[in-house]
Order: C-alpha cells, then sequence, then structure tokens
C-alpha cells in the first residue's frame, strides 16, 4: 500500500478517486516510440527495395537490421507493464477480438517473421560467402543462418532479390498496420477526450515515420564516423528530403487535430486548455519547438542545396532533434491523456519513478538494449558496402516485379566463394 | 523384505537422507514462515475477498433475473457508510486511491456559477477523518453561503454496452446474463486497458494480485437473495437494487415512478444505474 500511495498522481480540480493511480506510465510511453522507431526505419529501407530509390542503398540493409533489432524489444515494456506478465500469452491464445489489444501479439508476431524472412533474402548471399570464409564457432553460426540454401548462381540471387522486393512491399502495409494499430489503441478509447480522435492513428504513423528517420541518420553517421569512412552525400540528402516531407505532413495533421479540437469548443474544452499550459507546457514545447525547428532546418538544407560535412551535422542534429521531439509527442499523448480527469473538470500530474517495475531506469535498460542487439548483429552481418570505389548507384534498384523471374544477377555476390561458382566465369570464357 | 535389505545395506545413504530431510524440513518451516509472513503483511493491506471467484451457485439462474441500481440523490446524506461497507466486504485496499463505490459533495456557494466538487479521497476530507481507512466529509463549508448542495453516491454502471469489456483483449472481464459485468481473477492479464476505457474511472487496479477490480454489485450476496452490502448499510434508502424482470422490485418501481437518468449517456454505453436528483455538473 505503502508503494500504490508513493506514486499516486497529485491534482488540481475534481478527479475520480480511481484516478489518482495512473494505469499507464513511462513503459507505455516508450512502447509506441520503438514500434515507432520500427515503422520509420523499415520504411526508408523499402523506398530503396520498392520504390528503387537508390540514393538509399547504402542504408537500406542497415535500415532493416536496425527495424529487427528495435523490433525485437517492442513486446518487452508490455510485458514490464502487466499485473501478470506470465499471463501474456492468455490474450495470444484466446484473444478477445473486440479489443484492439488482442491482435497485438499477432501483428507483431507476423512483422518480426516478415523482417527476419526479408533481412535473410537481402543477405543470403553475404551469409553463404561468409559460412565459406569464415572458421571456427562463427562459421557453425553462418552455415545455420543459411539454412541450408548455400546456392548463389545468378538465378538464385535473382530469386532473391525478387523475395525480398516481394516482402519489402508486403512490409510497407504491415508497418502501416503495426504502428496505425497503436494509434488505434489510443485513439478508439472514447473515455479519454485527449485520445479519442480520428487522427491519432494517422498522427502515430507519420510521427513514427519521422522518428525513425531520425534514428537512422543519426546510426547511419555514427556507423560510418566509426568505421571512419565518408557518409553518402546523395543518401543523406535524400534522408533529409524524406524527413521533411513526412514532418511537414504529419505537423498538417497535428495543427487540424488541434485547431478541431479548439474550434469545436466541446464541453471541457477550458480543462484540455489548461493540460496543454499545466502539465505537459514543457513536453509540449519539446513537441512542437523541436517539430518547427526541424523542418525550419531541413527547409534550409534542401533550399541551399547543402552538402558535406555541414549537411552531415545538421541533419544529425535534425535527426535527433526529431528522436526527442517524437519521444515527447508520445509523452503528451500517453501520458496527457491521463492527466487529464475523465470528469473534464481536473487535472492531475504525473511523475515517473526512477526505480521500481515502471520506472525510468527500466524505461533506459529497455532502451538501450535495441542498440547493443544492434551493433551485435552488424557484428554477425555486415550491411555496408564493401571498401572501395562505391558501385554505381543506376545499377541495382530497378523495381523488377517478382513474378518475372530473369536470370539478369541484380546483385553479385561479396566474396564470391569459389571460382567455379563465379557468375562471371562463363562470360569470361566465352 | 526387500526393502529391509536395502535399508541394512544402505545405511550411509540413509544417513545422509536423514540430514537432507532435517535440512528440508528446517528451509520449509523458514520457508512458511516468511510466506505466511508476507501472507500477513499482505493481509494487513488488503483483506481476502468475500468469495473470488464466485463459486458455483446452488439454487440460482442467471438467466432468471436482470438485475439494476437506482441512486436517489435527494436522499443521500453522505455518511459514507456504504463506502466503509463496500471496502469492508469486498477486501478493498484501504487507502484513498482504491474504490469500488464513492460519494462526491457538489456545492454551489452564493454568488459563483460552477459547484465545489470533492469526495471523500479530499485531502481536507482525509484529515478530518484522521486516517485514509475512515471516511467522512468535513465541515468546510460551515462558514460559507451556501445556495444548493448534494450529494452524489458513484459505482460501476454496469453498462448494457460496456467499453471495458469490448477493450479487455483476453475476455478476463465479461457480462453476464443477470446483466452484471466481471472480471476474472485467474484470467486477467493486468494490463489495465479497461481501466482506460471506462468513461467513469470505476475501475481500480489491486497492485497485491496484479488485476483490475471493480464493483460488482456484490455478486457473491446478490446470487444469494441478499442485497448489495451498501445498498444493506445505506440508512436513508438512497440506493436501490433488484431485479428488472420483477415488475414489483423496488428497482422497477424506482424506475417506474421517477424520472431517471443515467450517467454520460452520450458514451453509447447504457448504463444499468439509475440516477434521481442529480444535476447537470454530474458527470
Amino acid at each position: 500500500m505503502i508503494g500504490t500511495l508513493a506514486h499516486a498522481a497529485p491534482y488540481v480540480g475534481y478527479v475520480y478517486p480511481n484516478e489518482t493511480d495512473i494505469p499507464w506510465g513511462v513503459l507505455i510511453v516508450i512502447y509506441p516510440y520503438i514500434t515507432g522507431l520500427v515503422a520509420g526505419a523499415f520504411i526508408v529501407s523499402s523506398l530503396y527495395h520498392v520504390f528503387g530509390m537508390a540514393q538509399f542503398r547504402p542504408v537500406a540493409r542497415f535500415a532493416l537490421l536496425t527495424a529487427v533489432s528495435f523490433m525485437f524489444f517492442v513486446p518487452v515494456p508490455l510485458l514490464f507493464h502487466l499485473g501478470n506478465p506470465q499471463r501474456a500469452f492468455n490474450a495470444v491464445l484466446t484473444p478477445h477480438w473486440t479489443s484492439a489489444m488482442a491482435a497485438f501479439s499477432y501483428v507483431a508476431g507476423f512483422y518480426i517473421c516478415l523482417l527476419l524472412l526479408e533481412i535473410w533474402f537481402a543477405f543470403r548471399a553475404d551469409i553463404v560467402a561468409l559460412s565459406k570464409t569464415t572458421s571456427g564457432l562463427l562459421r557453425t553460426v553462418y552455415r545455420v543462418i543459411t539454412l541450408g540454401s548455400d546456392d548463389v548462381s545468378p538465378r538464385s540471387l535473382a530469386i532473391d532479390h525478387k523475395f525480398a522486393f516481394l516482402l519489402a512491399m508486403i512490409g510497407i502495409p504491415a508497418a502501416g498496420g503495426l504502428h496505425g494499430y497503436v494509434g488505434f489503441l489510443f485513439g478508439s478509447v472514447k473515455a479519454r477526450e485527449w485520445w479519442s480522435s480520428d487522427l491519432m492513428p494517422v498522427i502515430f504513423l507519420l510521427s513514427a515515420i519521422v522518428s525513425g528517420i531520425g534514428l537512422l541518420i543519426v546510426l547511419y553517421v555514427a556507423y560510418s564516423k566509426f568505421r571512419k569512412v565518408q557518409v553518402d552525400d546523395d543518401c543523406m540528402k535524400g534522408l533529409a528530403r524524406t524527413m521533411w516531407a513526412f514532418l511537414l505532413v504529419v505537423l498538417v495533421m497535428e495543427v487540424l487535430e488541434l485547431l478541431e479540437m479548439f474550434y469545436k469548443g466541446l464541453e471541457g474544452i477550458d480543462m484540455v486548455r489548461r493540460l496543454i499550459q499545466g502539465p505537459i507546457w514543457f513536453s509540449m514545447l519539446i513537441q512542437w519547438g523541436g517539430s518547427i525547428g526541424v523542418l525550419a532546418i531541413l527547409t534550409a538544407l534542401i533550399v541551399f542545396k547543402t552538402k558535406g560535412k555541414s549537411l552531415v551535422t545538421w541533419l544529425t542534429v535534425s535527426g535527433l532533434a526529431m528522436m526527442v521531439a517524437v519521444l515527447a509527442m508520445r509523452w503528451n499523448v500517453v501520458i496527457g491523456g491521463q492527466e487529464l480527469s475523465k470528469t473534464m473538470k481536473g487535472l492531475l500530474t504525473y511523475y515517473p519513478e526512477v526505480f521500481g517495475q515502471d520506472g525510468l531506469l527500466v524505461v533506459a535498460f529497455i532502451f538501450t538494449c535495441p542498440f547493443i542487439v544492434l551493433w551485435l548483429t552488424t557484428r554477425l552481418l555486415s550491411p555496408w558496402e564493401p571498401e572501395g570505389p562505391t558501385p554505381p548507384k543506376t545499377r541495382q534498384p530497378e523495381p523488377r516485379w517478382p513474378w518475372t523471374i530473369s536470370p539478369r544477377v541484380s546483385k553479385p555476390p561479396r566474396n564470391p566463394p569459389k571460382t567455379s561458382r563465379n557468375p562471371r566465369s562463363p562470360r569470361s570464357r566465352a | 523384505m526387500s526393502n529391509q535389505d536395502t535399508n541394512v545395506g544402505e545405511d550411509a545413504s540413509d544417513l545422509s537422507r536423514r540430514s537432507f530431510l532435517r535440512i528440508f524440513g528446517i528451509s520449509a518451516t523458514c520457508a512458511g514462515a516468511l510466506v505466511s509472513a508476507g501472507n500477513l503483511i499482505a493481509k494487513g493491506q488488503v483483506a481476502e475477498p468475500a468469495t473470488d471467484p464466485p463459486p458455483k451457485i446452488p439454487d440460482y439462474d442467471w438467466n432468471k433475473h436482470k438485475w439494476a441500481f437506482g441512486v436517489d440523490a435527494t436522499r443521500c446524506i453522505g455518511c459514507l457508510r456504504c463506502v466503509e461497507a463496500c471496502k469492508a466486504e469486498n477486501g478493498v485496499a484501504q487507502d484513498a486511491h482504491h474504490f469500488r463505490t464513492w460519494v462526491e459533495r457538489y456545492v454551489y456557494l452564493e454568488g459563483e456559477d460552477k459547484p465545489h466538487i470533492d469526495s471523500q479521497d479530499d485531502p481536507q476530507n482525509i484529515a478530518a477523518s484522521g486516517s485514509e481507512k475512515e471516511f467522512r466529509f468535513d465541515n468546510r463549508y460551515k462558514d460559507a453561503r451556501v445556495e444548493k448542495a448534494f450529494f452524489v453516491p458513484k459505482l460501476c454502471n454496469h453498462c448494457t454496452h460496456p467499453s471495458c469489456v469490448e477493450v479487455c483483449p483476453t475476455g478476463a472481464t465479461y457480462q453476464t446474463k443477470d446483466g452484471v459485468v466481471l472480471i476474472d481473477h485467474s484470467y486477467c492479464i493486468g494490463c489495465e486497458y479497461c481501466v482506460q476505457a471506462c468513461p467513469y474511472g470505476v475501475r481500480e487496479f489491486n497492485h497485491v494480485l496484479g488485476v483490475t477490480d471493480k464493483c460488482t454489485w456484490c455478486y457473491h450476496r446478490i446470487t444469494k437473495g441478499l442485497l448489495p452490502a451498501c445498498v444493506e448499510v445505506c440508512p436513508v434508502e438512497a440506493r436501490v437494487f433488484g431485479d428488472r424482470n420483477d415488475p414489483q422490485s423496488p428497482i422497477s418501481l424506482f424506475i417506474r415512478n421517477n424520472r431517471v437518468e443515467v450517467l454520460k449517456p452520450e458514451t453509447g454505453n447504457a448504463p444499468n444505474v439509475f440516477y434521481v436528483g442529480i444535476d447537470k455538473e454530474v458527470s
């Protein structure tokens, strides 16, 4: 009981007595945030794999690894939050289909499988090569991951490419579904004035993409510094433009939502105003200040055709700022919605714990894990182009339909394992 | 005979078995003591629920009843016996943040448009009662010029279209045939989505069991022909309970003889707690 008292939320005005025990804390802030990063990273990889935007080639495979590393940790904050995590599978085994939440395990499970499959197809040639060039335990690991398929003939690689393309295509609606679902989870709660909005899924999805692009920019630059290689200018320009476009749309949506809410001025709108001026003013400032600031920087970068080092610097700053702004947006939605009392006559203030199951330390730990997993994954499967002159960018990403299997080599295997299997050898002989 | 043989032949192993049993016994005793101490602490926090989950109920057919609840706010005197009875009957956490029922006080002062609203969990009221385990409205309006004042008891509305049931991912919370919304504590995963979804804020989280809790209209009592605890103890009959299938039941008469209203009808939840004598500011 002392525990429950310790995190009872202070309030002003009149709130229902049970509301002082705020149900969803920082763990549920971080959950849609991580989901959003996954969706955003995946979209960038799809821009290359499906839409054939060649400038994203340097980060396309890295984006896939980023997406899957973060996706593994999407369910973790939810499990930490549950009162009875050991019963989590009740929702899987006996889903109650009128509940949006019942779909979570299926949507997330499907998405993880899809990501893993796509990664396998995108990296298969590398895995086969590595299984032949490494030794010891690593060799066994790579051999297992080949799943017994070590054919790297041009025809086989073409099939790989087509499957990766098909999966990336399915992945776009799946990513949309995964994050649209999160938005629906909040938007469909009619009891919460601050959540109950038809625009909520759209806003969640678009802001997710923006934050994911931000994450990818930061990670790509960090990895490039670490690897001491040049950051690809075209790729950065492409990321800047994509982030700009999505950010613009999400800002329009968010402005529209607030505008509609205040213009309609339904009962309790005064309390909404006081919520924005009160408990969430600081996070609102970060969300809106950050978003508008980043939009201004990106606009300037695009207008002045900035490139080179200053593009890298400013875009990294923008990426980081966007990640923080979207995190603040998640806070404003999840926490803000609960700080506005269901009576519409009072406001609560949520103070996160530092220690404890629903505390900041746990959240920090959960959020660190995907970075560690990503680092390990990139050690296992390097998503980067081999050193040396960058391959011509026009060659790769022709979006050919997967059902027209042609023997043309779309991507030559790196480190061709055996000369006899080298696709180029017959041609050289001829 | 073979048993004896092995016993004779394995003295050493017998000894070690004995010492093992002794150590096991001691550790089991210690563990038992720890568990019971833990239970005592837990009991200090939350009393054992009277029946949880409801057992098989003899001589009860839930197809034959349609329960409903009435609140006559004009009668309520704010004595809070209902809150006390509910906490005792249902083992609700004895603090100011967990209630299955509560009473709100609305006070309009002269020259003011908006009411002052509080309930028994207000810090001043807790100070007046002296503890979070006792319930009292303080006398803060003693010297004020009060224009209008009234009490409104609140509890789960056992809605016809309950949004809590709609959002439950496992089906742990469900609607019975006789119109009561219950929670299966052995199946609830504790996600608290239902707490969010309830427009009336009647759901509370049981931190000891890690599951959601709420008013059951004392299902363990009503299925035995008794009244809910809060109705039983109300000294002024502000709370009315009964079977709508019976036209002469107190609730049928209450609904027939009064112009009743429900809370937040715009949610579409169609509550089954009917109010008389509430005000536009009550939500």
